[in-house]
């Protein structure tokens, strides 16, 4: 066999050309040892791509191992496009979260809209109709000049390719933190319903199959863009804008549509969308799923600009493709369903047995010129292993943060007026609401949507699982989390606490937690230090993960999260999906009714103000003790919540987070207008201000009707949860004995107005 | 009752249309794809909210040229009753269907919440009676209604108003955001002059069930039934 060729103009590769495609020098040899010659441009192109920390995962590779990924409700672990839970009957419950932060810190609209355009083909592709998404995003702290932008441009991002597609945005969170100033976090979260079945996977089985391109037109958008983001930002990042990617979500639309209809048909051996790094990740991933081997012709790959080299189209990111393996002889069934749907279709490439990536294409040739015909040669020939297992996997030294930066105990100065401060605090932009940013979001389309963005600790929404015997309803709940301040204080236990808020939000709505993907955004993974935090936080969520029954089945992982060498918080963000046995279980975070019951149910507080809004504000940044979780205490208090929700025994839950107590109590108030009286719950002894603010976890406050007050505390009595009454549901204000009487009216303008400076 | 639910490439509030008229209603309906001639033996039509062909150029411009308006038309015409929501509202005025243009939103945001409107006419949509206040939900970045004074006269001279947005209560919205979207006259729905036609930016189809919270928009549908003389 010839070796591959260099098309006219392309540099031979050399160590200099390996650098600035990202790759090291060891990882350069190790190319020349394997290979036992030098690679072409294109190879080179597709090596340093696949062997990028994006695609590779050779950082973290090593560490993820750890995380619990089995449990009978497991249909699908890591490893696919997707991860995929039982729901019942057949059907399954498809998700998984993936970040798009770099490309948003370089163009915000663009960059979240085509985070929410991956998120939505990675489920598709699987064969789930989508169904829901959220999304989790970090920015600078809110006076940074570049922070209204940024809100502004991925809001509207995620708006503009969610809305259009029709895919409720159902949820999320947003943190403001003066380390994300220079590499902001855009995380998007998508779950979908399949038949358990009719799952499809991304295999190129068969040999001989024929491999069809669908959808959009390559183009030279986002090459290497899986490259920029495994590189930390410098100051040259303004000049990486044609790295970001386009998003046209009218053609996903289309390609959406399309797609499930095709599957439906069961033509299809294998499918696999081109995400990062396009072509290349798409047609190697498949063929070693399958330990097979792919031919690809790229003389027959449509697109839309001239003169494009093997290199550009095997890297290129263009959004709204995917790459489909059909049965032999059924080709035609494709073409037409994609020509019913408008999108363009064509054979390029088929599956060997060859074990190799090969890629053919026409030196001069360009089917834009009308002149010359194809006569291709090899450009790329490469063994699939190397790209795949054989790529580089580090054991990352580790080093644990040094003893000076170690914490200590802080309570800061009480502040005199109590009242005025919970004002204050409630409508600052971490804490306050969010609704300038879920106003923005299609949450209703589908007409699934039971609880709605702000109104509950989770959204729960409604699905339709249609078979042969009708079409059920069933119900999930989503919630997506993580407070980097708690993880930067312990990577381990901040982790955790990560996973028991988001599965502590399920059960407040009545779901039981049914499986976790992650989305683990870290610094530079070469920095000792940030490699110890992330292999701490892998250690805390698969604590916490196997504690509360939430299994990982997919994530993603976003290192080199830095800006000029200052490495954002370690931000390991969560989303669990849970379901509810009845829609009649699903719990508001609001009071709702004069005369009910109001109780505090988990451990008493000890005052810990580590890492807590309120603290960062007042000591102008991150300070104080970690504040710790307890795994068996906080399952204790999940399993009894659930089953009150299940027992219809409530009649709102809320749990106590961002903002402590206060903040808690104030938003189940703000909710339906409702006051109420209460005491603070007992506690370890602590000042007051550090009680109403301190964000311990594993504590819930909820409202009951007094008649089930024995009941209640019986079934907490059996978990061993600490159950409190602390007041009821009562008159305009907020009073809390001894400490502070608020008019709910005047918590409710401030909450409302917690971005307005942001944003207005 | 039997109805068509349009569907163009891009509509995405077609399920939401199909299930309450088809589950929550009772009713026989199917999806008419964009590339039919006919709309089968329908009696009322729904064009269904969504991004019809991306809203590129204009939301609901190229709509206008598929190969089904032509069957939409001629049902129209016929008097049949339509119900454009959203998407199906903008596409109905670009079709010259409906008077007046949608525009973008004046705050230029995309906007989903709940709003209030007022029965400001009968029709089949709106058997419901004139003063009759709903609590539906907007999710749209184009829905700024706008018609010329000439227009406005007319409408207000032939009945043609809908909806307004309103308050809670019912009051007039007086430059408030209860009108959502800066909306001319607060207008939020209109009907041709016959009266069988309707364009609407608030989505009933979305507020048609308790367990969504909400079954405001119910009303609408069952108001058809009646006017179609199916109980």
């Amino acid at each position: 066999m010839s070796t591959p060729a260099n098309f006219p103009g392309e540099p031979d590769s050399s160590p200099e050309l390996a650098r600035e495609f990202g790759l090291a020098d060891h990882e350069w040899d190790r190319v020349l040892t394997t290979l036992c010659r030098a690679p072409s441009y294109a190879e080179l192109g597709v090596i340093s791509v696949m062997w990028s920390e994006h695609c590779s995962y050779k950082s973290s590779r090593v560490h993820l191992g750890r995380l619990p990924t089995t449990g009978p409700q497991v249909v699908q672990g890591p490893g696919e496009n997707a991860g995929a839970v039982d729901i019942g009957d057949g059907f399954c419950a498809v998700f998984k979260m993936e970040s798009h932060n770099h490309p948003s810190y370089i163009e915000p609209y663009q960059g979240a809209a085509t985070g929410v355009g991956g998120i939505l083909r990675d489920v598709f592709t699987m064969g789930a109709r989508p169904v829901a998404s959220l999304n989790s995003l970090r920015f600078g702290r809110p006076d940074h000049p570049k922070t209204p932008h940024l809100l502004k441009g991925v809001v509207a991002g995620i708006g503009g390719y969610g809305n259009c597609i029709g895919v409720p945005t159902v949820g999320g969170e947003v943190q403001f933190d003066a380390s994300y100033d220079g590499n902001i976090l855009v995380n998007a979260f998508t779950v979908g319903i399949a038949k358990t079945e009719d799952l499809f996977f991304g295999v190129a089985e068969g040999v001989g199959n024929p491999i069809i391109y669908v959808g959009a037109k390559t183009g030279r958008d986002g090459i290497h863009g899986a490259t920029m983001a495994s590189a930390e930002f410098g100051e040259e990042t303004d000049s990486k804008l044609p790295t970001v990617q386009v998003g046209d979500p009218f053609m996903e639309k289309l390609l959406l549509e399309a797609c499930l209809e095709i599957f439906a048909t069961d033509c299809l051996s294998g499918v696999q969308d081109m995400g990062a790094a396009g072509l290349t990740s798409s047609s190697v991933e498949m063929a070693d799923r399958a330990g097979n081997g792919i031919e690809l012709d790229l003389d027959a790959i449509p697109r839309r600009t001239k003169a494009l080299s093997p290199y550009e189209m095997l890297l290129s990111e263009s959004q709204e493709r995917m790459l489909m393996v059909a049965k032999s002889g059924r080709e035609q069934e494709v073409f037409d369903i994609c020509a019913k749907w408008d999108l363009d279709a064509s054979i390029v490439g088929r599956v060997t047995d060859t074990g190799r990536f090969v890629c053919k294409a026409t030196p001069g040739y360009d089917p834009f010129d009308g002149t010359g015909q194809p006569d291709p040669v090899v450009v790329v020939d490469l063994p699939v292993g190397l790209l795949t297992n054989a790529a580089p996997k580090y054991d990352r030294p580790q080093e644990e943060r040094s003893e000076e930066a170690s914490l200590v105990t802080m309570t800061g100065d009480a502040p005199e007026d109590l009242g005025a401060e919970l004002v204050r605090l409630i409508g600052s932009p971490n804490i306050g609401s969010r609704s300038w940013i879920w106003r923005q979001y299609d949450h209703i389309v589908r007409d699934g949507t039971v609880i709605r963005p702000g109104e509950g600790d989770a959204a729960v929404i409604r699905v339709f699982c249609e078979d042969a015997d009708g079409t059920r309803e069933k119900f999930l709940a989503v919630s997506a989390d993580c407070n980097g301040r708690h993880v930067e204080l312990d990577p381990y236990g901040g982790a955790a606490m990560a996973v028991a808020e988001c599965t502590r939000n399920l059960v407040c709505v009545g779901a039981k937690p049914l499986g976790t993907t992650d989305c683990l955004n870290f610094g530079n993974p070469e920095v000792p230090e940030q490699m110890w935090r992330f292999a701490q936080a892998v250690d805390g969520l698969a604590a916490a993960c196997s504690a509360l029954g939430a299994p990982v089945v997919s994530g993603n992982v976003s290192l080199y999260n830095e800006t000029d060498g200052k490495a954002i918080l370690p931000t390991p963000t969560v989303a669990v999906v849970g379901q509810l046995e009845s829609p009649e279980h699903r719990l508001a975070l609001g009071f709702v009714g004069n005369g009910d019951v109001i109780a505090h149910l988990g451990r008493p507080s000890r005052g810990v103000l580590g890492g807590s809004e309120w603290l960062v504000q007042h000591a102008g940044s991150l300070t104080g003790a970690p504040v710790g979780i307890d795994l068996e205490a906080e399952a204790a208090l999940q399993h009894a919540v659930l089953e009150l929700a299940r027992g219809k025994l409530l009649r709102s839950a809320h749990d106590i987070s961002d903002g402590g107590i206060a903040v808690c109590l104030a938003e189940a108030c703000i909710a339906h207008g409702h006051g109420a009286r209460v005491t603070l719950p007992s506690s370890e002894d602590a000042p007051a201000h550090a009680l109403l603010f301190s964000e311990e976890p594993s504590r819930i406050i909820v409202s009951l009707s007094p008649s089930n007050v024995g009941e209640v505390g019986d079934i907490c009595k059996r978990y061993s949860v600490p159950f409190e009454k602390i007041g009821t549901v009562a008159g305009i204000t907020l009073a809390i004995e001894g400490v502070c009487e608020v008019a709910v009216e005047e918590l409710t303008e401030s909450h409302a107005a917690a971005l307005d400076s942001i944003v207005s | 009752m039997r109805v068509a639910v349009v569907q163009f490439p891009g509509s995405n509030a077609d399920w939401d249309a199909l299930h309450a008229v088809r589950d929550v209603m009772g009713a026989e309906a199917w999806y008419a794809f964009h590339k039919e001639a006919s709309l089968g033996d329908a009696d009322a039509i729904v064009i269904p909210g969504g991004f019809s062909y991306g809203d590129y150029l204009r939301a609901g411009a190229i709509a206008g040229f598929s190969p089904i308006v032509s069957a939409i038309r001629e049902f129209a015409e016929r008097g049949g009753p339509v119900l454009g929501i959203c998407n199906g509202f903008q596409i109905l005025t670009e079709m010259g269907l409906l008077p007046g243009a949608l525009t973008r939103n004046a705050h230029l945001r995309f906007e989903c919440r709940d709003i209030y409107v007022r029965v400001e006419n009968e029709g089949p949509f709106t058997g419901m009676g004139r003063g009759t206040v709903l609590r539906l939900p907007v999710a749209h970045a184009d829905g700024r209604y706008h018609t010329t004074e000439d227009g406005l006269a007319e409408l207000e001279r032939n009945d043609q108003i809908a909806f307004r947005y309103t308050t809670r209560t019912g009051g007039a919205a007086n430059g408030s955001d209860a009108n959502p979207n800066g909306s001319v006259a607060d207008i939020a729905g209109v009907y041709n002059r016959e009266k069988n036609v309707l364009g609407m930016m608030p989505h009933p189809e979305r507020a048609s069930e308790a367990i969504l919270g909400n079954d405001d928009g119910l009303t609408l549908f069952q108001s058809l039934r009646r006017h179609l003389g199916f109980e």
